[in-house]
């Protein structure tokens, strides 16, 4: 009955998500993309530093990497950027595994730096890309967006301009990522791996002795995670259609606010990320004017919530209420029943 | 002869990376605390130095001597206040407690003294230079080398010599059983990230000495810092100024043979130790 209840409120909300180009005004689609976005890198760096305990501070690599590829392949191959896209999350999945092989060396804080410095090496590499317009940067062609793939159908459906068809398109894609990372995570921690994943992050000796091979799990992760945050760095930057180094490696863009979001929301929850991101939105949408001191309190938010609520905003609801909307732990096997 | 001048170049950047790094290091040795503050951490020192040296109308220099025992307090309330509440098996909440204050320390200080440049004016030493024989070197970065080996040798000296770096040693290697000697891990803690913000501070005068700063510099020399810790391995000091060398170097070659490699070739430098040596130069400890 519970369940039915939330799987109808979440409909609900996802179907005015969907409609909100229709109604909404362009600024509003344009704004709820980018937070979309955010909420996609959320869950990636959830499933990273949340369930498989890999704290890292290097995301924005893959941000970086699926936004120069996305580039590359529109301005020196003349793809489409929506393959373009594809191709950034493919890229960023391949530059994750000699990634893996360094980082994986270092054990918890080491790891965090070294992704930090590996993330700052990429910057510093692909600012060194002349035919993208090195360490400067460089724009979409004009008129990319309005050529991609599927705006046309989008602007005869909506009836509006190819600018505001182009801009409907990618919020819906970004919705469908959203809806894609939240079920794939949803299915993947409820399974046999997830479950292996969920028992190293909570004893190691303990899962390593009952045949769980914690690296390969973590690797696994790692390498999903850069393909996902890859994907939205390219949509992103479809969007934003003008790629600097220093922009598309931001680690404050792409990886602090990411982190805020996850820990103001819930570390190790699913619903963490979502409740965090709407909680973002509003403090950015009444502070946003103050620039600095927005900041600051969003950083004092997070100590807060590390000294009074470690949990994040979901995981104390959770735990005072005892709802939980999406339980990952599986019921305890019946008495009596074989295996 | 430019290789050498280089190298030469390279040791005395490399000094005030290992100044950026004492402190961390230490910190890191006696109680596992990443403190991603502590590069803004030196930012702030060097607003208060430049703070009292223009309300005082003192030397910087004499300016830092004054912010020492404010630095001092600092890293004690922090410690006190707010570090040790988050100080456990789990490394994410120390973590994001030290991010968090990076941010709310960045910002603080650009609300307060907005994005402009500034640099600490220490005298006409600043212009000086020594002629060695076979490289010229200048007054300034010569002094910061030496200042940073004093600084490691002091630290050793406490470490290894005194009673206070027994209580830390033994804190380090196990801080349930120090309890039972009667040393309090807490206030030992507090102590060690008092005296890490001393350090900080007298990097801050040889930073503000050397370039302009402004408030959004720290994360950079925070990453070099770390490089420095890491590399040189956990828990030696020794090790933490062989690293600071090491990516100081590296960093001046690369920038000898194209400006915009000076960075890359640091983190590359980093990359290959670590690749090599996964455990870092000379590590003293396990962990």
């Amino acid at each position: 009955m519970r369940n039915g209840i939330t799987l109808f409120i979440t409909l609900v909300a996802l179907a005015l998500l969907v409609c909100v180009p229709m109604l909404g005004s362009r600024a509003m689609v344009q704004d709820l993309f980018t937070v979309l976005c955010l909420l996609v890198l959320a869950l990636n760096w959830n499933m990273l530093a949340g369930f498989a305990g890999l704290v890292s501070v290097g995301q924005q690599a893959f941000v970086g990497i699926g936004a120069y590829t996305m580039f590359a392949a529109v301005i020196l191959w003349q793809v489409d950027p929506l393959i373009g896209v594809l191709l950034g999350g493919v890229t960023a999945m391949l530059l994750s595994i000699p990634a893996a092989f360094f980082s994986f060396r270092l054990n918890g804080a080491y790891f965090a730096i070294g992704t930090w410095v590996l993330a700052d090496i990429a910057r510093l590499a692909f600012g060194q890309w002349k035919a993208l317009g090195g360490g400067t940067g460089t724009s979409l062609p004009k008129g990319t967006t309005k050529q991609m793939f599927g705006v046309d159908l989008v602007k005869d459906m909506l009836g509006v301009s190819s600018a505001a068809a182009a801009d409907a398109l990618l919020y819906w894609l970004a919705l469908a990522l959203v809806v894609i990372m939240l079920v794939a995570s949803w299915l993947f921690l409820r399974s046999r791996m997830g479950l292996g994943l969920q028992a190293v992050r909570d004893n190691v000796q303990a899962a390593r002795a009952v045949g769980v091979d914690p690296v390969r799990l973590k690797a696994l992760v790692f390498l999903l995670a850069a393909f996902g945050t890859g994907l939205c760095g390219g949509l992103l930057f479809i969007q934003i259609t003008r790629v600097t180094p220093d922009a598309a490696f931001s680690v404050i863009d792409w990886t602090a606010f990411v982190i805020f979001i996850v820990v103001i929301g819930g570390i190790g929850t699913l619903p963490g990320p979502v409740v965090g991101v709407v909680v973002f939105y509003i403090l950015e949408r009444a502070l946003s004017d103050y620039g600095t001191l927005y900041l600051m309190a969003l950083g004092l938010l997070g100590i807060v919530i590390m000294l009074f609520a470690r949990r994040g905003l979901w995981g104390t609801f959770v735990q005072r209420t005892g709802l939980d909307v999406l339980p990952l732990s599986h019921a305890a096997p019946k008495p009596g029943a074989t295996n | 002869m430019i290789w050498l001048d280089t190298f030469v170049q390279g040791l005395m950047l490399g000094a005030l990376y290992a100044l950026f790094a004492a402190g961390l290091s230490l910190v890191f040795g006696i109680m596992r605390l990443v403190n991603l503050a502590h590069g803004d951490l030196i930012i702030l020192a060097a607003y208060l130095i430049l703070g009292i040296a223009t309300a005082t109308g003192f030397n910087p220099v004499l300016a830092a001597v004054l912010a020492l025992p404010l630095m001092f307090a600092l890293g004690w309330v922090l410690q006190t206040g707010l570090f040790n509440r988050v100080l456990g098996e789990d490394i994410l909440p120390p973590l994001l407690v030290t991010f968090g204050l990076s941010v709310v320390i960045q910002n603080g200080l650009l609300q307060a003294f907005t994005a402009d440049s500034r640099k600490l004016a220490i005298g006409p030493i600043e212009g000086h230079s020594l002629d060695l024989g076979l490289v010229t070197v200048g007054v300034m970065p010569l002094i910061t080398l030496v200042s940073a080996v004093l600084v490691v040798l002091l630290l050793n000296w406490l470490f290894y010599h005194t009673a206070l770096g027994r209580a830390f040693r033994a804190t380090s290697d196990d801080a349930i059983t120090v309890q039972l000697m009667g040393v309090r891990p807490r206030s030992v803690f507090a102590i060690a990230t008092g005296i890490a913000l001393v350090v900080a501070t007298i990097a801050a005068l040889f930073l503000g000495a050397r370039v302009n700063f402004d408030p959004s510099i720290g994360p950079a020399r925070l990453l070099y810092a770390f490089e420095a810790v890491i590399i040189g391995g956990l828990g030696s000091l020794w090790g933490t100024l062989a690293g600071g060398l090491v990516i100081g170097v590296a960093q001046a070659f690369g920038a000898a043979i194209n400006p915009e490699w000076q960075i890359l070739a640091g983190h590359i430098a980093f990359v290959v130790v670590l690749l090599i040596r996964p455990r870092g130069l000379f590590p003293r400890m396990q962990d």
